[in-house]
């Protein structure tokens, strides 16, 4: 179990890392979602202890490694850039932590065997790093992370640097690869699809906070305020200022539909609406649509899904359904919004909360 | 603007190539209308980016032709060629202001100065550059960058083509997408023939009136987002297009009919001729749970957001669907259920049966 | 945003600071000392104040070898650097012409001072030296030993010599850095030769250049042993230099104090000058 503490980073006169306590449970994968900048890798940093923090404590179960540097940990990074040893084989890249750890020949066999089988390099054992591929590089620099039976397993965009395609198939098995292990795992990426498909938890990032951690579909579909909210949004949430008049919301005099059950307790008042595109659809669907109308500025048409961006009453909207529905930009569109799938924001921008009570994932 | 011809176009990095595999780009003839907007999509090593540098005329081709308007041009130099390029890492004069960027190409091509402020302020309007002018081009954002790059090719009357070389992949997710929609705005507002090169499928299929699939230096497919979306006329169109991509399957063949793990699976096409591999292709989002069919086991179920993706394990191998949050997923063991309008018969690879030809 | 403030950084530093301490600082100190003192040997000193510089500022001596000190060094500033990105301009990208060419260029650096400055002692001799010997021959009336302007020219014809390499492997370095790309949207845009080398390679190399003139400033100020070797400050003392004038006071006449004096303003003269470059080649790096 990883705890940081008020933990705390500045540098000269700037702030990295403002004050932050976050507890990653053994077994789990954590998910650092944020843009460039957001303050993900320094994060990582301090976790394992590349970096020290200015103020606060680390912990890592039940001690305070606070200070203590990152080679006495039992620590294992992952980057954007494929790292390995270029001269070296792949066998003798995944088997380096496993020599310095002075494990017998024949475990390091065994061990570099099953780690090449489960992330499908087996074939390759024997090239070097530049002859493969860029997936194939990640996946030898994942397999020398887990060779050593880590605590932690810290990986900073490790896909960000791939082929759409290789991207989608190691997304696909990154969760399957950590499953069995109880190290705390941690993952930095800057989009939104990721995280959602990894599961696990994810810790919102803006401007070097953590402003929301929680079980990722929770985080997703609870947004603890606006801000996180669009950080968990991709394309971004569509957002319009709406007034709550006794029993209805109203974003104008054409716009407006009742408010449900749950929040009729609510007082009157100024409020944020959000809702994500694909909450957003040409067609009437959904359980309580809404018309909402607009001036098309582009419809990206993908051949099997529509991205319209509008402008609906002032505000930047953006709606992605399935199907081909094409438009003209410029044109008059009436779109139709699920309002059941609305997220409710205070005039502090907190959620108020969501119109239909789920589930986390 | 020009129409683009590659007639028998070879190229080899092999001095003498005298192997299949020598050959990077395997033979090519590709007509671009005047005008279009296509992409060249494909994995890293395709092909696309030599292709994309005879175009250009970085490279000559081993063998073959490229012409512009009927003009052969395969011999010219890139800069007699009349093409503009957005490459993958932006490239700005660092030293001059925006302004002079976006009137680089007109004064090095001695036009007057009062034309050219005309055109800059009009491409400056056009790619939202206009607060910017008087800035450093070195201050700007990445995106910012890429539309100068591009900017320098509009401002310029005697284009014959833009040519864009992964133009976003440097690109923050969340500028990456304003930055898309404005390449798709531009490329309906003007009339300019432009080509697109990425390995991502959502920017070739968003921006792209017809989109060029290759593999291994060949090309799979030329078609509009939709054929290629709906009819895939081979299994890796049908795995690289689509997130995620196509399910395949082996299947048996009985009286042109697929047979997969002993149930007959009904399919918009049959196949006529004998094939060593015959496959069946169904996209996930055209599988669907249901009372009967195929028995298959629920491997794990991943949440996208918008949809879930459910990965399930048949006989035959594994098979994904896509299922929204209104619908409810069995536990354990599930039947699964293919629209047959969009499950096709693949033999070696290549949609079979007459569905190909037309 | 990665950077960050290791306590323990400063252990590394130790060594360093330690070997400057004794190799700069301490030295410094000396002469500092010096320079507000008179002696005459034996370990007698009296107290001088600030008579020394006084008197080093006002005298027409130092005057005149600071001119030809700057004289000196702008002149080989002006010629060197151009003549370096001209030729690294001019050097191959690709292929075994590169590492010939770095070789090739790297040679004249290798040579020790003193044997440049005897090399080109000789080779610049008007009877048996080629060079003065060539020249005499196409009917020039050339002999450096005792012509001041033949001098100059040699000098600083040897400078060039020695150290235009410099210049060029920095130039040369900065422009391998630039990608393709740039030459590539520079063709796409029409631009001419000269537009590409004052729009894409002159910005590129402006930091390594900027590295270049300094080093050339300060080395040149500081130069001694080449033209000690080949004119020894003459004829008369027409090529006597800063650091010339200096050692012919502190060793020839061994007036310390005066000397330790001249030494301080020498190093502060380059120290700003140095800093007023670097200042200002930066400027349009941040603006």
């Amino acid at each position: 179990m990883l705890e940081l503490k008020s933990v705390e980073k500045t540098v000269g006169i700037e702030t990295h890392i403002h004050p932050t306590d976050l507890t990653l449970e053994p077994g789990s994968f954590n998910i650092l979602l944020g843009t460039t900048l957001a303050g993900k890798t320094t994060l990582m940093q301090l976790m394992a202890g590349l970096e020290r923090p200015t103020s606060g404590e680390v912990w890592f179960n039940g001690k305070n490694v606070t200070g203590v540097a990152v080679q006495k940990r039992n620590v294992s990074i992952v980057y954007q850039q494929f790292i390995n040893y270029p001269n070296m084989t792949v066998y003798e890249n995944i088997a380096s932590p496993l020599r310095v750890a002075r494990m017998s020949g024949q475990e390091i066999e065994k061990r570099v065997g099953g780690l090449a089988e489960m992330l499908r390099i087996s074939s390759m054992l024997d090239r070097r790093p530049s002859e493969l591929s860029g997936g194939q590089q990640q996946r030898c620099a994942i397999a020398r992370a887990l060779a050593k039976e880590s605590e932690m397993i810290l990986l900073d965009e490790p896909l960000a640097n791939l082929d759409f395609k290789l991207r989608e198939e190691l997304r696909d098995e990154l969760p399957r690869i950590f499953q069995e292990r109880d190290c705390v795992v941690v993952y930095a990426t800057t989009e939104p699809t990721e995280a959602l498909l990894f599961g696990g938890k994810t810790a919102a990032m803006h401007h070097g906070r953590v402003i929301d951690f929680g079980p990722t579909g929770q985080a997703y579909r609870q947004p603890v305020n606006l801000l996180a909210a669009k950080v968990f949004s991709e394309p971004p949430i569509n957002t319009a200022s709406i007034t709550k008049k006794g029993a209805r919301f109203v974003l104008n005099d054409k716009v407006h539909w009742p408010v449900p059950d749950r929040l009729k307790s609510l007082r009157d008042g100024a409020y944020t609406m959000g809702i994500r595109p694909h909450h957003v659809s040409p067609l009437k669907v959904g359980e309580t649509p809404v018309a909402v109308e607009g001036i098309v500025h582009i419809a990206e048409l993908s051949g099997s899904e529509s991205m319209i961006h509008f402008d609906a009453y002032g505000d930047s909207w953006v709606s992605l359904s399935h199907g081909v529905h094409p438009f003209d930009a410029g044109a008059k569109a009436t779109l139709y919004a699920d309002v059941s799938r609305c997220l409710y924001f205070d005039e502090d921008e907190r959620l108020v909360a969501v119109s239909e009570q789920r589930e986390a994932v | 603007m020009a129409r683009i011809t590659l007639s028998k176009l070879r190229h080899s990095y092999f001095p003498v190539p005298y192997k299949e595999e020598h050959w990077a780009l395997k033979q090519l003839d590709l007509e671009w209308e005047d005008g279009g907007a296509y992409a060249l999509l494909g994995p890293s090593g395709c092909g696309k980016t030599t292709l994309l540098n005879i175009i250009s005329g970085l490279l000559v081709p081993t063998e073959g032709q490229i012409l512009f308007d009927g003009k052969d041009v395969s011999h010219l130099p890139p800069e007699k060629r009349q093409i503009a390029q957005v490459f993958q890492f932006p490239v700005v004069y660092d030293t001059m202001t925006v302004r002079d960027n976006l009137a680089f190409p007109l004064r090095n091509r001695r036009v007057p100065e009062a034309e050219i402020a005309e055109r800059v302020r009009e491409i400056a309007e056009m790619t939202d550059l206009t607060p910017t002018l008087g800035n450093r081009a070195s201050h700007l954002t990445a995106d910012g960058k890429q539309k100068i790059s591009l900017g320098r090719g509009l401002v310029r009357t005697d284009v014959n083509a833009i040519l864009f070389d992964e133009p976003l992949t440097v690109i923050d997710p969340h500028l990456k997408f304003r930055l898309r929609a404005k390449l798709k705005e531009l490329q309906q507002r003007i009339a300019l023939t432009m080509i697109y090169v990425t390995h991502d499928q959502t920017e070739a299929l968003t921006f792209a009136d017809r989109v060029v699939v290759m593999n291994m230096g060949e090309v799979v497919q030329i078609g509009t987002p939709s054929d290629l979306f709906d009819r895939p006329h081979h299994t890796f169109v049908g795995h690289f297009i689509g997130s995620p991509g196509m399910n395949v399957l082996p299947c048996a063949i009985d009286n042109g009919k697929a047979v997969v793990a002993g149930h007959v699976i009904e399919t918009a096409n049959r196949i006529s001729k004998d094939a060593a591999l015959t496959e069946v292709g169904v996209r996930p989002e055209f599988v669907s749970l249901a009372s009967q069919g195929l028995e298959a086991r629920i491997v794990r179920v991943s949440d996208a957001g918008r949809f879930r993706i459910v990965s399930t394990e048949c006989a035959a191998g594994p098979v994904k669907l896509l299922a929204g949050d209104d619908i409810e997923i069995p536990a354990d063991g599930a039947r699964l259920r293919f629209d047959p309008a969009n499950t096709r018969i693949y033999a070696d690879g290549w949609l079979a049966g007459s569905e190909a030809d037309r | 945003m990665n950077k960050t403030v290791n306590q323990k950084g400063w252990l590394f530093v130790a060594p360093v600071v330690l070997l400057v301490a004794f190799n700069a600082l301490i030295p410094l100190m000396t002469v500092v000392n010096y320079s507000v003192q008179e002696t005459f040997g034996d370990n007698l000193f009296f107290w001088a104040g600030l008579r020394w510089f006084v008197d080093i500022l006002a005298s027409p001596r130092f005057h005149d070898s600071l001119v030809r000190q700057l004289i000196f060094t702008f002149s080989i500033l002006l010629i060197e650097v151009p003549l370096g990105v001209a030729v690294a301009l001019a050097m191959p990208r690709k292929g075994i012409g590169v590492s010939v060419c770095l070789v090739f260029m790297a040679m004249p650096l290798l040579i020790p001072w003193n044997v440049v400055g005897s090399m080109w002692n000789i080779f610049a001799l008007p009877d048996i030296g080629f060079l003065g010997w060539a020249l005499n021959a196409i009917g020039i009336d050339y002999n450096f030993t005792q012509d001041p302007v033949d001098a100059w020219f040699t000098l600083i014809f040897m400078d060039v010599w020695h150290w235009t390499s410099l210049v060029v492997l920095l130039a040369y370095a900065g422009l391998v850095a630039i990608p393709d790309d740039y030459y590539q949207a520079a063709k796409i845009d029409g631009a001419r030769p000269w537009a590409v080398f004052r729009y894409i390679q002159l910005p590129k190399m402006r930091r390594v250049l900027t590295i270049a003139v300094l080093l050339r400033f300060m080395d040149s100020f500081n130069i001694y042993t080449e033209p000690f070797v080949l004119t020894g400050g003459g004829p008369g003392n027409s090529t006597t230099l800063l650091s010339i004038d200096l050692v012919k006071i502190a060793l020839g006449q061994f007036d310390l104090g005066p000397a330790a004096a001249m030494s301080l303003i020498y190093f502060l003269v380059i120290l700003l000058s140095s800093w007023i470059f670097y200042t200002l080649m930066m400027r349009g790096e941040e603006s």
